[in-house]
Parts: structure tokens; C-alpha cells; sequence
């Protein structure tokens, strides 16, 4: 592993890291205020926090 | 589900509180090799000392070890070890069965790579050497020799097709027979009982409803659910289980390996296209309600998107458990970096708190396959749009 890459997936892991966190932020603010949504919530939070982790992986792979 | 009685409470918390300490026998089991691992680098050390070499050399060499036990447990093997002892080289375990396809068919014990002389099987008047750099299996001539490839390192030897029954081989079809067995069980017990599931299977009551209710009706749509029921279920449970299983001491890695995951994916890949709609290929290659130019556009990008779709599922199950399995291994070896009493409760107490995490990723993660499944066959079986633009 050289310098670049380890840098590389640094900003790979800290881009993954900011988007899952705005999305568990956010929905958690939308169940604070819809706590009867919070089923549907928590699936589609799930799903956009698998799509990001799915585009860190394969970035990362590739650093 | 109806529990109606407290000791099926009590088996439920009381599996649920075995977990951790299934992954966390997993953790002895590496301490254990370790262990033996660290005496020894210890004595090579003080060898080292004796000799007048310098001091770092003991280090590095719990870090190789460390990193050899790690790239080992990670990998397919063609043995079950359970654990071994370095100083005698002794292995605890069992070997499995060699199937080689050589234009006819060889087939051998594990064991005798270990027995023969220098590592090589003659059988059938071919003969056979288990490579030490990747585990895999070379033809050879009576000697061994193996030629190697100057750049990676690789032997450049020919390679027969390998049908063997390795770990991973053995552990899909422990799953296959244990899922067998027990949604029989379960399908049964409904109508012994009249409706009312009963026994130790009923556990997975719920989750059966909790995958048809959550994830196939509203991804897939009350009308087209039942046909893809059976293949989510057995997704789910399949990954599931693996996942639990690559967390007990018996140290398998079968959905940290990308060519299960692979194959996994290729069947969602298979059964979404090979049940789609109309809808489905005229939203790929001529996307109604935009302009006709951007219509020529968006087909490659759409195609594309069929291919990525899988792939993506493939990497992340794949990445999620491998990086798992990977961080509480070198963690455990932390303890053997450190030396002292401050970094062995520290590596122990991370390795537990992670084992915790990874229970919840095996679950998250089977969840995940499975609902990314069903939402691919429900765009695969969308209707029209222009009814339900209201809803």
C-alpha cells in the first residue's frame, strides 16, 4: 500500500462516513417528528445508508 | 405468533445470550494459536539477542505470524483445523475430501498433501502439490517442483478444476441440510397443531412474517409477492446463517468470500431479468416521458445500471463481512503487540464490543441482500404507471 492510496481511502472512508451520518441525522429528526412513519423511516434509511456503503466499497477496492 | 408459555422466553434470551460467547470463543480459539505463536517468537527473539542481532526482529515477526493466522482464517482451506499447535505442528481437525477434474476424475484425502513426502499426491499417474502461497491446488511432476511467476509471485503451473469439498464447500451444505430440517419442522408443526407453530423452530415465525409483511409486499406489491417468497426466505435465512456461523469458533468465512457472494447475486441478477415485465425493458432502453435525444442517453446509463445493481450486492456482503472478520482478528492480535497488562483487557474488551457489532451486521447485512432483492423484483414487475400516479 502506497501514500496515495491510504490517503485515498482516508477521504473514501471520511465521504461514507459524512453521508451515512446525514441520513441517520436526518432520520432520526423525521421520526422525532412522525414517530408513526417510523417503519418506512428506517427502511428507506437503511437502503440509501446500504447504496452509499456499497459505492465506499467498491471505491475503496479500487484505492 | 403466539408464545404463550415462559420457556420458550427463556430459550430465546438464553440463545440470544449464547451469541456473544460463540464469537467470543472465537476470539480464545485465535489467543489459543497465538499463543503459541508469541512463545515461539519469544524464543526466537532471545536467539536473536544471543546472536547480537537487533532488538526489532521479535516484533516483526509476531506481526508476519499475526498477519499469516489472520490471511489464513480468512481464506478456503482444503482441511477443517480447529486449532494447532506451531511448536509440535500438530493439527487438531479433519481433512476433506480432494475432487480434481483432470480430464477424468481424482479423487483423494486432504490429508495425503500432509502425509506424502514433500507434499505430493500422485494419483491415477498425475501427480499433485497443495501450493503454500495461495492454497490452491497445481499438477506437478514426481519431484514437486513448481515454477513460479517472477512478477506476483504466483505458480504458473497448471491448475486441474477443482470440485473439492473445502470448508466453505461443507459449511453451505451444513446450512442447506440445517435449513432443510428445520422449515420442514416448522411447515409441519402448522398442521399437527392446527395453525399454531410449535417447538424450537417457532423462533423463526417471526422473521418469516417480518420478510413477507416488510419487505416483499411493499417492495414487490400484493399482486406478484408469492412468487418470489420462496427465493427471499431462502436468501435471507442462507445469509444469515453463514453470517452466525463465521462468528462461532469453528472459524469459516464462507459470505466474506466474493465467489459465494458472486454467485448469490447472480442469482438475483438471473431471476430479476428473467421475470421482468415490459415495463421493465422499456424504462431500460426507451425511458417514457423524456425528451426523445435524452431517451438515447439514458439507455446505456440504464443498462449499465442492470449490472451494477448485482455487482454492488455482491461487494457489499462481501466487503461488510470480510472487513469483520478482519478488524476483531487484528485486534485479538493487538494483545500480542502490547505485551502487557494494559493492552490485553483493552484488545479483549474491543474484540468483545466488536463481536457484538458483528452480530448485528450478520443480521443487518442478510436483511439488506434480501430487501435490495425484492426492491430489483419489484421494478422488474412494476405496472403502469398512470393508475396509480395518484396513489
Amino acid at each position: 500500500m502506497t501514500i496515495p492510496n491510504i490517503v485515498g481511502a482516508g477521504l473514501i472512508v471520511i465521504g461514507a462516513g459524512l453521508g451515512i451520518g446525514k441520513i441517520g441525522g436526518s432520520a432520526m429528526e423525521a421520526i422525532a417528528r412522525q414517530p408513526e412513519a417510523s417503519g418506512k423511516i428506517q427502511t428507506a434509511m437503511l437502503i440509501a445508508a446500504a447504496l452509499i456503503e456499497g459505492i465506499g466499497f467498491a471505491a475503496l477496492f479500487a484505492a | 405468533m403466539v408464545i404463550s408459555r415462559k420457556p420458550s422466553h427463556f430459550i430465546v434470551a438464553a440463545l440470544l445470550a449464547f451469541m456473544p460467547l460463540l464469537s467470543f470463543a472465537n476470539d480464545n480459539h485465535g489467543a489459543h494459536t497465538q499463543t503459541t505463536a508469541s512463545k515461539e517468537a519469544t524464543t526466537a527473539m532471545e536467539k536473536g539477542h544471543e546472536e547480537g542481532h537487533h532488538e526489532g526482529h521479535g516484533e516483526g515477526d509476531i506481526r508476519s505470524e499475526i498477519k499469516q493466522h489472520i490471511n489464513h482464517h480468512v481464506l478456503d482451506s482444503h482441511d477443517f483445523t480447529l486449532f494447532a499447535d506451531d511448536k509440535t505442528g500438530k493439527h487438531f481437525g479433519f481433512p476433506l475430501p480432494v475432487i480434481l477434474w483432470d480430464e477424468e476424475l481424482h479423487i483423494f484425502s486432504s490429508s495425503e498433501f500432509h502425509h506424502a513426502e514433500n507434499g505430493v499426491v500422485a494419483s491415477k499417474g498425475k501427480f499433485y502439490v497443495l501450493s503454500h502461497h495461495d492454497g490452491k491446488i497445481y499438477r506437478t511432476d514426481a519431484t514437486g517442483t513448481l515454477t513460479e511467476d517472477a512478477k506476483s509471485g504466483h505458480p504458473t503451473n497448471i491448475r486441474p478444476i477443482d470440485f473439492s469439498i473445502t470448508k466453505s464447500v461443507l459449511f453451505i451444505i451444513i446450512t442447506a441440510l440445517l435449513m432443510f430440517f428445520m422449515f420442514t419442522r416448522l411447515a409441519k408443526s402448522y398442521a399437527k397443531n392446527g395453525g399454531i407453530p410449535k417447538g424450537m423452530v417457532r423462533i423463526f415465525e417471526p422473521l418469516v412474517v417480518f420478510i413477507r409483511d416488510e419487505i416483499a409486499i411493499p417492495n414487490i406489491g400484493e399482486k406478484n409477492y408469492k412468487k418470489y417468497m420462496s427465493y427471499l426466505l431462502t436468501i435471507f435465512f442462507f445469509i444469515l446463517f453463514l453470517n452466525l456461523f463465521g462468528l462461532t469458533p469453528l472459524g469459516v468465512n464462507v459470505t466474506g468470500n466474493f465467489t459465494i457472494t458472486f454467485s448469490l447475486a447472480i442469482l438475483t441478477f438471473l431471476i430479476t431479468n428473467l421475470t421482468a415485465n415490459k415495463n421493465y425493458w422499456g424504462h431500460i432502453f426507451w425511458m417514457p416521458g423524456v425528451p426523445y435525444l435524452m431517451r438515447i442517453v439514458l439507455a446505456p446509463i440504464e443498462l449499465l445500471g442492470v449490472f451494477i445493481k448485482p455487482f454492488s450486492l455482491m461487494i457489499r456482503l462481501y466487503a461488510n463481512i470480510f472487513a469483520g472478520h478482519i478488524v476483531i482478528m487484528s485486534i485479538i492480535g493487538l494483545m500480542f503487540i502490547f505485551k502487557s497488562w494494559v493492552g490485553s483487557p483493552l484488545s479483549f474488551g474491543l474484540a468483545f464490543v466488536l463481536s457484538i457489532l458483528e452480530i448485528l451486521v450478520a443480521f443487518l447485512q442478510a436483511y439488506i441482500f434480501t430487501m435490495l432483492s425484492a426492491l430489483y423484483f419489484g421494478s422488474a414487475n412494476e405496472e403502469h404507471h398512470h393508475e396509480e400516479a395518484h396513489h
